[in-house]
């Protein structure tokens, strides 16, 4: 087994050694689980055997000392557990006669070699092939290290459930022969926009609700790092996590007390600086160069609130024209609303309101308890109280979260 | 790996067969597919009025008129391809005129 050369390994405590097995959880899963399958072809035992180094790390560091580098460290020790149990049976002789890499063991030292397979991991796991909610379930198994039941319980699922669809995703890609690789150049955009709508997805979910579920956000912004770290090329990725970054600042100000609290009345002082700030520098060199694209665009919007003094003194109208180039770039009608409140706040109400109204006929937001919701806000701008009323009745019977209901119903009751 | 495209339409206005031999999309496909050396077996098959379904129920042999279920869109053509991964079965299948007019279903061989 690889060990540091002596010296470097000080015997070290249990606190020590759980710190460091959790930060290596954190930093080391994705990439350990990648060169495993990278190696083997084998999901399972990739994962189990990962699994099982962690385990050997718990057992083994107190003794040996913390090695200089645990990744390298877990790698090694995961693959000499694969190679083992390949040994063990007949298929799997077979299979470790095929794989150079696992042959040329135990000699082969390359430690900083290790070539890191977490964006082969990713793409495959964002298969468009693969069902949405399956593509979500595997990044957060395989990239994330969640076990079944933590992704189960996020999801609302039941673990059986949640554990087929893992299983059965798993079965397809080895039988449908969804490769484990990058995407070629000309794959990529269109791959590349299904591996960020995922890791937005679980931020979202995240996002959504101040309840367990905040991890996610976490595991999405870490996610979403290392993605822009292995593209370092690619402008979305860093769009995507100075988005993420943007929205993630201003979270503990969006509820209070179980109401939610909107952008205008948030308390802009318990807005978190440091996130702004990165997520402003992050922007800023996905965007130096020179190639926009739709979360970039979502990006530099947040930018805007998150550095205006108030609502008053934020630059709608450039707001207003940020959310025409998104709908030029990711046309939705969403997208179509939230310009309408930014044009609403440059140009003036009624100009607002007959967008809104267009949506309305239009009938593409039909459910959207955003479109009621924001029409009864300009309305109550206007001074048209009758009609605000009916629309704030309107968005409370669709809300979907009691904090947004609880809101609705605190301005209804202002009238 | 080999696959099987499933050619389908819902045969509101199919080509003919002379149709479908001179479209040039369809002639390119060919070509695309001949150079790859993919195409290990294909068929195109006659409309959904011509297909009999067998049935065998307690040890009963029954024969109905009509495709198996009642879908939008009929299988029109079955076509087996050698191909390295799905990302190559998808781009061949992409390129075949029915993608366009109906769908192609990709369903791996089980071997």
């Amino acid at each position: 087994m690889h060990r540091d050369p002596p010296g470097l390994g000080v015997t070290a405590t249990h606190d020590a050694v759980r710190a460091a097995v959790s930060a290596a959880y954190r930093d080391e899963w994705g990439q350990v689980v990648a060169t495993l399958i990278g190696q083997t072809q084998d999901w399972d035992l990739a994962e189990d055997c990962t699994q099982e180094a962690f385990e050997a790390a718990l057992a083994t560091w107190p003794r040996d000392g913390i090695p200089r580098r645990p990744g390298a460290w877990l790698t090694t020790t995961a693959r000499h557990r694969a190679t083992d149990r390949l040994r063990r049976d007949a298929v799997g002789r077979a299979k470790l006669r095929q794989l150079a890499v696992l042959a040329r063991e135990p000699d082969e030292p390359a430690v900083d070699e290790i070539p890191d397979d977490r964006l082969r991991l990713i793409f495959t796991c964002c298969h468009p092939a693969l069902p949405f909610e399956a593509r979500v379930a595997l990044t957060l198994r395989t990239l994330a290290g969640l076990s079944t039941a933590e992704i189960a319980k996020a999801f609302l699922t039941a673990e059986t459930t949640m554990a087929q669809r893992l299983v059965r995703a798993k079965r397809k890609i080895a039988e449908a022969g969804i490769p484990y690789r990058v995407p070629p150049a000309e794959l990529l955009p269109q791959r590349l926009a299904a591996v960020l709508g995922v890791l937005y997805l679980i931020f979202n979910e995240g996002y959504a609700e101040q309840d367990g579920r905040r991890a996610l956000t976490a595991e999405a912004i870490h996610l979403t790092r290392v993605l822009v770290r292995l593209m370092p090329h690619e402008p979305e990725p860093a769009g995507l996590l100075a988005l993420m970054l943007l929205h993630e600042s201003r979270r503990t100000s969006r509820i209070e007390a179980d109401v939610l609290v909107p952008l205008e009345h948030q308390d802009r002082s318990k807005w978190d600086r440091g996130l702004i700030d990165e997520g402003v520098a992050v922007l800023g060199q996905a965007m130096a160069m020179l190639r926009p694209g739709p979360y970039q665009v979502q990006a530099a919007i947040a930018v805007c609130h998150a550095t205006a003094p108030d609502s008053e003194r934020t630059n709608w109208r450039q707001i207003a024209g940020l959310y025409a180039e998104l709908a030029w770039l990711a046309p939705s009608p969403v997208v179509e609303l939230n310009r309408a409140v930014a044009i609403a706040m440059s140009e003036g109400i009624p100009a607002g309101l007959a967008l809104v109204d267009e949506l309305t006929e239009s009938g593409r937001l039909d459910g959207y308890y955003l479109l009621p919701a924001t029409k009864a806000d300009l309305l109550r701008r206007a001074g048209q109280v009758s009609e605000a009323k009916a629309a704030y009745k309107q968005a409370l019977e669709q809300a979907p979260t009691e904090a947004e209901r609880r809101y609705l119903a605190r301005r209804l009751d202002e009238f | 790996m080999r696959y099987v495209l499933l050619i389908c339409d819902d045969e509101n206005g199919s080509p003919s067969q002379e149709e479908l031999a001179v479209d040039p999309v369809h002639l390119a496909w060919k070509e695309a597919l001949d150079e790859r050396r993919a195409e290990l077996f294909g068929a195109r098959l006659r409309p959904v009025a011509d297909a009999t379904t067998v049935r065998v129920r307690d040890g009963e042999t029954l024969a109905t008129d009509g495709p198996f279920a009642e879908t939008k869109d009929f299988i029109g053509g079955v076509v087996v391809i050698e191909a390295a991964d799905l990302d190559e079965a998808i781009e061949i299948a992409a390129g075949h005129p029915y993608a366009a007019r109906g769908c192609i279903e990709i369903r791996p061989v089980w071997e």
